[in-house]
């Protein structure tokens, strides 16, 4: 393959250039263990001072409130389970019908992981993929132990009243978690003016390598470890740190904060032409999400009577990367929890294709693809025995099974 | 990304076959929008009663799409007889396999040519008259057994992978595990009467042992002019009392061990361990 065009940055990202060299001389020359008391390892906790220092200043948090861990996903675990711990009378968690497996799957089995009953209310979504905040509040309970909600949804960008939702919980003295891994680096957040207990951050979403992520916890905030052992992390985080991925996401937190205004201007517009060149060419082709309460870098399309993985594996022929809430590319049977929860129909949902960009994607790239995959999608559905009836089937219907189509 | 096999890539891009035949002598449908792949498949015969032509038009993913591309290709210049006579894996073999998961896009290829041909001799498909077992996707007992058989499945993933069922709410995989063992001719297991929860606590497991003390174990012992008292359960050990006329009964250890015990690990929790406490 000569040339790619990549466009999978919800799924992950290029490690930038500036963060590979930051990273590099931590391979093989300081390769201290930052516990150590000589000064060759103190050298390099030094660094990582620095790194948690530049993660905070990204999300204006104070660098003791950060927390290196893993991934995304343990942080999220790490957030559920101190909030349970510290809550041993409270069985009750609220979260939405759209998360993220790391929060989804965790909470729908915490009966098995922890032994006891837990309630579990999963919030549904509008046709758009918004809440209903009233919803929201009338689901709140004297037991409920944590809110956990995303800040923007990975599949289709779509992005939760977060500041509003957090006070709210507040008020009524519940510990907030937000799952901000795709948020955080593409939107500005400011933990100083959203009261949230717990955030979650992946390194990799933001052009640090993988293997690394944050919890954010805010100060006061009752809190148990996940990971035991040594007293890394002051003893919040056992396991000696992965080093040269947190300096590299140190660095990732300080660039993301230089190209915010370049995420938000012209990565947007980046995407707007993307989006609004395949709905005006390709007819029966719909976005999916809100069109403005949404990440700048974020397209979903669903294009009717096609479906999602021959539509990718014909843009793979062009070098050109991006993923699909069908069914058959998950390995599952059913599309996409989070189109499905938005009441997407099934005629659209197998077609959806999910382009997610970055700063480094050009406009030459978008036209390229605005090239390609009109031509793709009329060859499938040239091919599809649906599309000449097109009218006759209408919606395909929303929620029902596929058992009465058979 | 799947493991698709170069045959399977070349079929996908380049279709062969694509389209209707208007004066078609079979037509078959099969799949549904919703189910993420559909399949019509029509054929015309020739003068010598063989398949003159075939041709198919598909939604789903690329592995549909190549299984249907091969199949009109296997089938054109065959008898009915000799077409009826594929099976969802001589397609997967042709495509030079197909990875597991996707086996049910060969399934789909062979049921569209067995409804093409049954539209053809004017007859219902036996699969439409079996029982639904998976409601999320619409298979039949009928369905699932037959890829049990042909395929050579052994569990709910396998006949998951080859016909979807059960790939969608999960509710009939307690019927399809049945439908394994009754294909395969095998007993099916009985499961334990009142087995309770792996983790049971201290008063959940006090109560089921009184239970089958009152209810099983005391009836049987007094028979023999005996009794049992519980008197204590600590943890997995359940400390009992032998009366009457067990108490002096020579065999009271192996009463306690090879029934007592047994009864109570049957029916309450098999780790549990019978003691007696004087």
């Amino acid at each position: 393959m000569s040339k790619v065009i990549y466009m999978d940055n919800n799924a992950t990202t290029r490690v930038a250039p500036e963060v590979f060299e930051e990273m590099r001389p931590y391979f093989c020359d300081f390769y201290g263990n930052p516990s150590s008391m000589h000064t060759f390892g103190g050298q390099v906790g030094k660094k990582v001072d620095e790194a948690r220092q530049r993660v905070a200043k990204l999300i204006n948090a104070d660098p003791e409130e950060i927390i290196f861990t893993s991934c995304g996903t343990e942080s999220d675990s790490t957030a559920i389970f101190s909030a349970l711990q510290s809550n041993p009378e409270k069985r009750h968690i609220v979260t939405t019908r759209v998360e993220h497996p790391a929060v989804k799957n965790l909470s729908e089995n915490l009966d098995y992981l922890t032994g006891h009953k837990h309630k579990v209310t999963q919030l549904p979504v509008d046709e758009e993929g918004m809440l209903d905040l009233q919803q929201y509040r009338e689901s709140l309970s004297d037991d409920t132990a944590i809110v956990s909600v995303m800040w923007a949804n990975n599949e289709t960008g779509v992005i939760f009243p977060i500041a509003e939702m957090a006070a709210i919980a507040k008020k009524r003295g519940i510990l907030f978690h937000t799952d901000a891994v795709q948020a955080v680096g593409k939107v500005p957040i400011d933990v100083k003016k959203v009261e949230v207990d717990f955030l979650s951050i992946s390194g990799h979403k933001l052009h640090a390598p993988k293997g690394t992520g944050v919890l954010y916890v805010r100060k006061g905030t009752p809190f148990a470890p996940f990971l035991i052992g040594g007293h890394q992390e002051h003893g919040r985080r056992g396991g000696t740190e992965n080093v040269t991925a947190i300096i590299g996401l140190g660095k990732a937190c300080e660039l993301a904060g230089q190209h915010m205004n370049k995420e938000n201007n012209s990565v947007r517009l980046l995407r707007d032409k993307l989006e609004a060149g395949l709905l005006a060419t390709v007819p029966n082709a719909m976005r999916n999400g809100h069109k403005t309460e949404r990440l700048p870098n974020t397209a979903n399309i669903s294009f009717e009577y096609v479906e999602g993985e021959a539509i990718l594996l014909h843009l793979d022929r062009f070098g050109i990367c991006a993923s699909s809430g069908s069914a058959c590319t998950s390995g599952s049977l059913e599309p996409s929890h989070v189109l499905r929860a938005m009441g997407v129909p099934f005629t659209a949902a197998h077609g959806s294709i999910r382009f997610s960009m970055s700063v480094y994607n050009t406009e030459d790239e978008v036209d390229y693809i605005l090239e390609k995959l009109p031509p793709i999608i009329a060859n499938l559905r040239e091919m599809s025995p649906f599309w000449e009836d097109r009218d006759k089937i209408g919606g395909g219907g929303s929620c029902g099974s596929c058992g009465s189509g058979r | 990304m799947w493991e698709y096999t170069d045959k399977v890539k070349e079929h996908f891009l380049n279709p062969r076959n694509v389209g209707e035949i208007a004066d078609a002598d079979g037509v078959g449908e099969v799949g549904s929008l919703s189910c993420g792949d559909a399949l019509k498949f029509s054929f015309k015969l020739g003068a010598d009663g063989r398949i003159a032509d075939a041709k198919f038009k598909t939604f789903g993913c690329a592995s549909a799409i190549a299984a249907s591309s091969a199949l009109t290709i296997m089938v054109i210049g065959l008898t009915l007889e000799e077409a009826l006579q594929i099976t969802n894996e001589d397609i997967a073999d042709f495509l030079g396999g197909l990875p597991k998961e996707k086996m049910h896009c060969s399934v789909l290829g062979r049921e569209a040519l067995e409804a093409a041909i049954a539209n053809y001799r004017g007859v219902a498909l036996p699969m439409a008259e079996g029982e639904v077992v998976c409601e999320c996707f619409g298979v039949t007992d009928i369905e699932v057994k037959r890829a049990i058989l042909e395929s050579d499945l052994h569990t709910v993933e396998d006949v998951t992978n080859f016909t979807k069922a059960g790939g969608g709410c999960g509710k009939c995989h307690d019927r399809i595990k049945v439908l394994l063992y009754e294909a395969r001719e095998e007993k099916v297991p009985q499961p334990i009467p009142m087995s309770g929860p792996k983790r049971m606590t201290t008063i959940q497991k006090i109560k089921k042992i009184e239970e089958v003390l009152e209810r099983e174990i005391r009836p049987a012992l007094k028979m023999d002019g005996g009794d049992i008292e519980l008197i204590d359960v600590d943890g997995d050990f359940v400390i009992v009392s032998l009366r009457g006329s067990c108490s002096s009964c020579a065999k009271s250890q192996t009463t306690l061990k090879e029934y007592v015990e047994k009864k109570l690990r049957e029916q309450v929790l098999d780790s549990l361990v019978v003691e007696e406490g004087k």
